[in-house]
Order: C-alpha cells, then structure tokens, then sequence
C-alpha cells in the first residue's frame, strides 16, 4: 500500500477549471466574429487572426522574460486577443492590432503579473491606449460589404458618431437615427468588429448564462443602466437626445455589458458590488455618450469602475452568517 | 411537494453524490475482528482515564476509560475479552493516542445486569446521566457530548428539537439506512430527548434524495406532533447552523451555540444511540457506517463495532480493489484522510470512503481569476478567496476581520475553485493562528 495522499478535506473538486471557463468564452464569441467576417470579409479575419495570435505570442514572449510557467494554453491571452479584435475598426492596418496585442498583454496583464493580478481589463486598455494614440486610424469606419454580396465598403460614421456630430453641429438629432433598428440588432451597420451584431452577441451571452460562467447582475444592470438613464434624457428632449434602442443596439453597450464588464478579474466578487459596478458603467457610458467628446464611452466607463473594483468589494462585503442578528453586532 | 420551494439556506452547491452505490443496501453485522482497538478519546472534550489494566477480562459494555469532568464520557469495551495492550495506537487524528486493545473472546457477553430503564419512569437529569454514562456523543461527525448539548443554561430556554437526518456528504448513506430499518428506535430516542428538552417543536430534516425515507418516517410519525421536513438536496444542509436556519428561520449569531436561538439539533444516528442506552442499557459501542468509493470491492453499509481496524471492515467488504491512493474517514467534503487501515473505526466513523488514483483531483494550482464561485457557495458568507489571500500572507488581523472565525470548514469554496486554490485549508490556517494569537493576548 504504497503512495497514499493524505490532505485535509475536500477531497472531491468540482471539475471546473479556469481553462474551460475561458474556453466557453472564446466559444460564445464565435457567432460574432463569425458575424465580423460575414459583414468586412476578409480584413476582419485578418485582424482577428493578428489580435489572437499577437496576444498569444506576446504571452510567450513574456513568460520567457520574466521567467514565469508558460501560460498560454490557459486561453486567457486568446480571449484577450479576440476581444481585443472585436473592438478594433475593421478597415484599420495590420500593424494597429499587433501593436494593440503588445499593449493588452504587456501593459494590460503581464507588468502586474499576469492572469490574475491586472486590475484593468487588458483588450480594453490596448484599445483605449489605440484610440487616444491613433485616433484617425481607431475612428475611421465603414458600412458593412457582406460576402458574396458585390457590395464595396465605403467610409462612414458609426451611428452613434452620426449622431453626436449631427447633435453638435445642429443640436438635433440626424434626420434617419431611428431607422433600420432591425439592421442595428443584427449587426448590418458600421463600428468594431464585434460590437455590431448584438444577435450573435446575447446568442453568446446566453450560452454563458447557462453555463454559468456570467450573472446576470454586472451585464443586466449596465445595461437597464444604460437605457433607463438615457431614457430618462430622451423623455426630457427627444429631439436631441437617441431613444433607448438606440442606446442599446448601436455602439458597444452589449458588448462591453455581456463580455468586457463581466471580465471576473477586473470586476467585484461580491453580489452588491456587481450590481453597484454595473450601474457605474452605465452611468458613465451615458455621461460620455451624450455630453462627453467621444461619441462611445463603453470602454471608458468599464475602464473607470474597474478601478473603483478593490473599493466597491471592500465596502460591499456580504454579512457574514449571524452577524448582526438581534443581540449581536 | 413538487408545488411548494423547499427548504434550505443561501449558498451552498451540489456535489455528485455517488450514494447510488449503497443507498439501497441493507446494514451488514460485522463479524468480530481478531483484535479491538479503543481510544480513550473518541469525542470533543477531555479523553477519557483508562481504568482496566492488561491482562484484565471485560464485559461487552464494560467501562474501561472513565468521563474526566464535565465535557467529557465514559468509553466502553464493544465486547468480551481480554485486554492485550493499553498503549498509543495510530488514532483517526493521524497521531498515536492512548488505546485499550481487546483480544475478543467470541463470547461476546454483555455485562450484567444491563441499566435498562423506563424513560417514563426516568427524570429529565436520571436521562441525562444515563446518556452519559451510556457514552453518547454526536454521531454525525463533530463527536460532542450529547448530555452536554441536552443541558442548556437555564437563561437560553429551548423550545425546538431538530433530528438532523440530511445525510448531505457525498457517498454515505448510514443514516440514510438507518431511518428506512430503525425507524421505531429512532422515534424512541426522539421522545426520550422531548422528555429531556421539555420541547414541543420537534422536526426531522431529509434532503429529499431520500424519499423513502421521507416517506417512512413521514408514516411513522402520523399522528404525533413530529415534523418531517423535506429539504432541498444542497451540501452543507446538515450542517448544523444552516440546518436550523432552513427550517425554524433562526440564524444562530456569529461565534454562539445553536442554543442562543433555542434549538437543539441532534444526528439520526445519535438519536437511535439514546434509544439504545436508556430502554436497552446498550452504552455507544456500535454505530452505522458506509464504506464506499472505487477502491473497494463491495460497497456496503455496516453496522460496525467501535474499535475495529479498518482492515477489518475492507477485508469484509471484499477487499481493496486496485491500489488505494486515499483513505478517508467520513465524507469526502469533510472527512478526514488517513495514514493506514491499521486506525480503528470510532463513534464518530460515519463512512470509510476508499478513492483510486483517478479520484484524485490532482491539478496544478493557478491564480485567483476572481470568479467568485467561493463567495457563491459559502454558506457563511465569507469572501474565501480574500481571506485565503490574507492568511497567505500571514495578515492574520485583517482574516479575522474578515471574520474567518465563522468559517464552517464546509469545503465548499475549494471544491468550486477552478484554479484548484486550497482556500478552506488557507481559512483553517487563519483560524489556527488567530485562536493562537488570542491565546497570547
């Protein structure tokens, strides 16, 4: 009877492991990058192939460096990498998303330490750094040209980027903002990769649900967030200000809600917080849409309350079993 | 019942629970092993004082360690024989602790004559020194004195018995077995610990994985104001604090006893076992035991002597099958891993769980990706991963701040992490050192 372990209890494990929770993330992101490719064809594949690949390589490239286990088969650098696509414009060069993967990798996760340790979510760091450093190259966009279709992709603004420039240069909103709401939903409209097609992004988003892997409480509450405060704008001045579907479907609200927010490192572990998180991300994605500079502020606001993340879990801890209970404090 | 939500607590998760194994076998008498290993210390409390000798013949039931105070009972031979040796032996602790070892005679006499008595006839406090006497402590595992936990101070009134018949470890099924074959003894025990208790409020908890047994006991308290409870399958639910907050809605506050809230709980086992020593005048030397997992031939249920070898018990189940890699006395949420099948099986033994290598959970650990399935499942609302941390890192102030005190070491938080993080064993680690801080202090 040799080579029996002894260790204290449990002696079971549930068998989820962090490998297959990023993997069932990389899955539910296949119907969007599968809708990206239908829509730009192949500069979106490439882009998605560079991010990907970039993130990963760089991943190896540091753990080299830093003489730390190599850590890519735990996936969490390939969904860095499709993330990070997924937010890129799909007309951008090659080099934008290779640079964009250095940056998510080095900057966004490895300098504290890796999976794990970085308080901000990497593809949303790579894509801020991209935007402020390269504005023209991150904000210059085109309608979609599906396969097939022999339509040529032309340059143009995202809705929401129609829509602030309209509200600046006339203070009302443009003539056509509530058309094509159906294509909106599916993704036949102009912006990130990703971002577009919110049907294969709640297809994905559902499939974590019922994995398990994501609550309801960040997603939920960023968005009801979202379409209750611009709501409330829209009720007061509608000539101005979009409807909520509007707020919903165009830009990156469902993709930032459902997969960037939901990022667990870089997001609180207790219930409240989750709820207080969420609702921070969409204050301030509302603020920034309707009277900030940019016409998106998804990025910015998850950005923002990752960093309020340690505070919101240390004041949101839940009440320990019989604590408080009459008698006691 | 398929209509109304049953009752349980917040938290908690649903481990397989591999009870199909045994759940439909019959208890089995262990035949007598070749030699009887008892400790002197089987229960929460001071050991018992030896007071037979080598050499010495003793009855089945005789006393052979005596109570040293208070918190403490008596331990008794589980048969006729010879006492070969009274020495350390290898203990289910892991260490080597005072044993009287009985070489059996086969006659297996009781003593005589036995202390049966009429529970009706018996006051409260004659029922309690009997329970004492008799060794009875809780059988569901914690091993604490049951006269003890029967003798509130007279400022914590108790209205509310609880019998705790969850059975919610993976893999065991002794209760289980026990409420479907001994049902009447352990309704016996249930008046004698009303009488004891003055209560009117009695439940008996099962998870509903156990519908006959609902359904038998159900049956058999027709009639009386005893209440079966059918509660949701969730582990920890026989946990004792998450047990009464399920059904009376009580919480019992932070650091105090099921008492501050006036309840009592006691395991389905320990109930048959009062029975038993007031109406037979049988002290605890015998018990219900699974012994289950892949690595043993046949999975059984038995009904086993205190101090039998382990080896024993494999050898009567069949034997090993195929090389053991983890040896475990009780459930494998909470049970303890041991060094050999040399250990006796004790009054708290409710399972020998015997894992292969495939078992074994044996992956590498990785970072905390804060997914918060730790803080889901506690069930006493602990951030685990936080206080994991701390306790790492030796912060053993801002773990107790954390209130790692009110940890439940229910396992939970490890079973669910899947980057396989011992954060229960980090949290006992907490715990150790904050109760050795306080000490200093």
């Amino acid at each position: 009877m040799s080579g029996i372990y002894l260790s204290s209890s449990p002696h079971v494990h549930s068998g989820e492991t962090t490998d297959k929770v990023m993997r069932a993330v990389i899955y539910s992101l296949l119907p969007a990058c599968a809708v990206a490719i239908y829509f730009f064809g192949l500069p979106a594949l490439l882009i998605l192939i560079l991010c990907t690949g970039g993130c990963v390589a760089t991943e190896a490239v540091c753990n080299r460096l830093f003489k730390s286990k190599l850590s890519i088969a735990d996936g969490s650098a390939a969904l860095t990498g499709i993330l990070l696509a997924l937010n890129m414009p799909p007309n951008s060069p090659w080099w934008l998303s290779v640079l964009g993967a250095v940056i998510a990798i080095v900057i966004g996760k490895q300098v504290y330490g890796g999976l794990g340790y970085n308080p901000f979510n990497p593809a949303l760091v790579a894509r801020v750094v991209l935007l402020v450093s390269f504005p023209v190259h991150m904000t210059s966009w085109t309608t979609p040209a599906p396969l097939g279709s022999g339509i040529d992709a032309v340059t143009t603004a995202t809705p929401l980027g129609e829509w602030k420039t309209a509200v600046m240069l006339t203070g009302k909103l443009p003539e056509n903002i509530s058309a094509g709401m159906g294509d909106y939903f599916i993704g036949n409209m102009a912006g990130s990769l990703g971002e577009v097609s919110a049907l294969a992004l709640l297809l994905g988003a559902a499939y974590l649900f019922w994995k398990k892997i994501i609550s309801w409480h960040v997603p939920m509450t960023f968005v009801l967030t979202v379409v209750v405060f611009g709501g409330i704008f829209w009720l007061v001045d509608s000539s101005r200000y979009p409807n909520p579907l509007f707020h919903l479907l165009t830009g990156g609200l469902v993709l930032g809600a459902f997969y960037m927010a939901t990022d667990m490192v870089t997001s609180p572990v207790t219930t409240r917080g989750m709820i207080i998180f969420g609702f921070g991300c969409g204050v301030v994605t509302v603020l920034i849409r309707l009277f900030g500079g940019y016409p998106e502020g998804v990025s910015f606001a998850i950005l923002l309350m990752n960093a309020a993340t340690p505070l919101i879990d240390r004041y949101t801890r839940p009440r320990v079993f019989g604590t408080a209970v009459e008698g006691k404090s | 019942m398929a209509m109304t939500k049953l009752k349980t607590f917040p938290g908690g998760l649903h481990p397989a629970d591999n009870k199909q194994w045994t759940a439909s076998r019959s208890i089995e008498f262990v035949p007598l092993p070749d030699e009887l290993i008892i400790p002197l210390s089987q229960h929460i409390g001071a050991p018992a004082e030896v007071c037979v000798e080598v050499g010495a013949l003793v009855k089945k039931g005789e006393i052979i360690g005596k109570a040293k105070g208070f918190v403490s009972v008596p331990v008794h031979a589980s048969t006729s024989g010879e006492v070969v040796a009274v020495e350390p032996r290898l203990h289910p602790s892991g260490r080597p602790l005072l044993s009287v070892v009985i070489k059996p005679d086969g006659e297996d006499d009781w003593i005589d004559p036995l202390p049966q008595g009429d529970p009706d006839k018996l006051s409260a406090d004659e029922l309690k020194d009997r329970l004492r006497d008799a060794g009875i402590v809780g059988m569901g595992g914690a091993t604490f004195p049951a006269h003890v936990k029967l003798s509130p101070p007279e400022e914590k009134p108790i209205d509310t018995l609880i019998i705790n018949g969850v059975e919610c470890e993976p893999y065991l099924t002794a209760d289980h077995r026990l409420m479907l074959e001994e049902p009447e003894r352990i309704l016996q025990g249930v008046a004698i610990l009303r009488k004891i208790l003055t209560v009117d409020n009695i439940y008996i908890g099962i998870e509903v994985n156990k519908p006959d047994a609902i359904a038998l006991m159900t049956e058999k308290c027709a009639g009386t104001d005893v209440k079966v409870v059918p509660l949701e399958v969730k582990y920890p639910q026989g946990a004792e604090k998450q047990l009464i907050l399920a059904i009376t809605g009580r919480e019992v506050p932070s650091g105090g006893l099921p008492m501050e809230v006036g309840v009592v709980v006691q395991n389905v086992g320990t109930t048959a076992a009062v029975a038993d020593a007031v109406i037979n005048g049988y002290p605890l030397i015998e018990r219900v035991c699974t012994v289950t997992g892949s690595g043993i031939s046949e999975q059984k249920n038995l009904r086993i002597r205190v101090g039998t070898p382990l080896q024993h018990l494999v050898d009567f189940c069949g034997g090993l099958n195929g090389d053991p890699a983890k040896l475990i006395m009780g459930g494998p949420m909470m049970g303890m891993t041991q060094l050999s099948l040399d250990v006796p099986a004790t009054r708290g033994t409710s399972g020998l769980l015997i894992f292969g290598e495939d078992d074994i959970p044996l992956v590498e650990q990785g970072p905390c990706i804060r997914c918060a399935r730790c803080v889901k499942t506690c069930p006493a609302h602990l951030l685990p991963t936080t206080i994991a941390a701390y306790a790492r890192l030796e912060m053993i102030d801002e773990a107790e701040e954390y209130c790692a005190m009110d940890c439940i070491e229910c396992g939970c938080c490890s079973y669910s992490c899947p980057s396989f993080i011992p954060l229960v064993q980090s949290l006992r680690h907490a715990k150790a050192a904050i109760l050795e801080k306080r000490r200093k202090i």
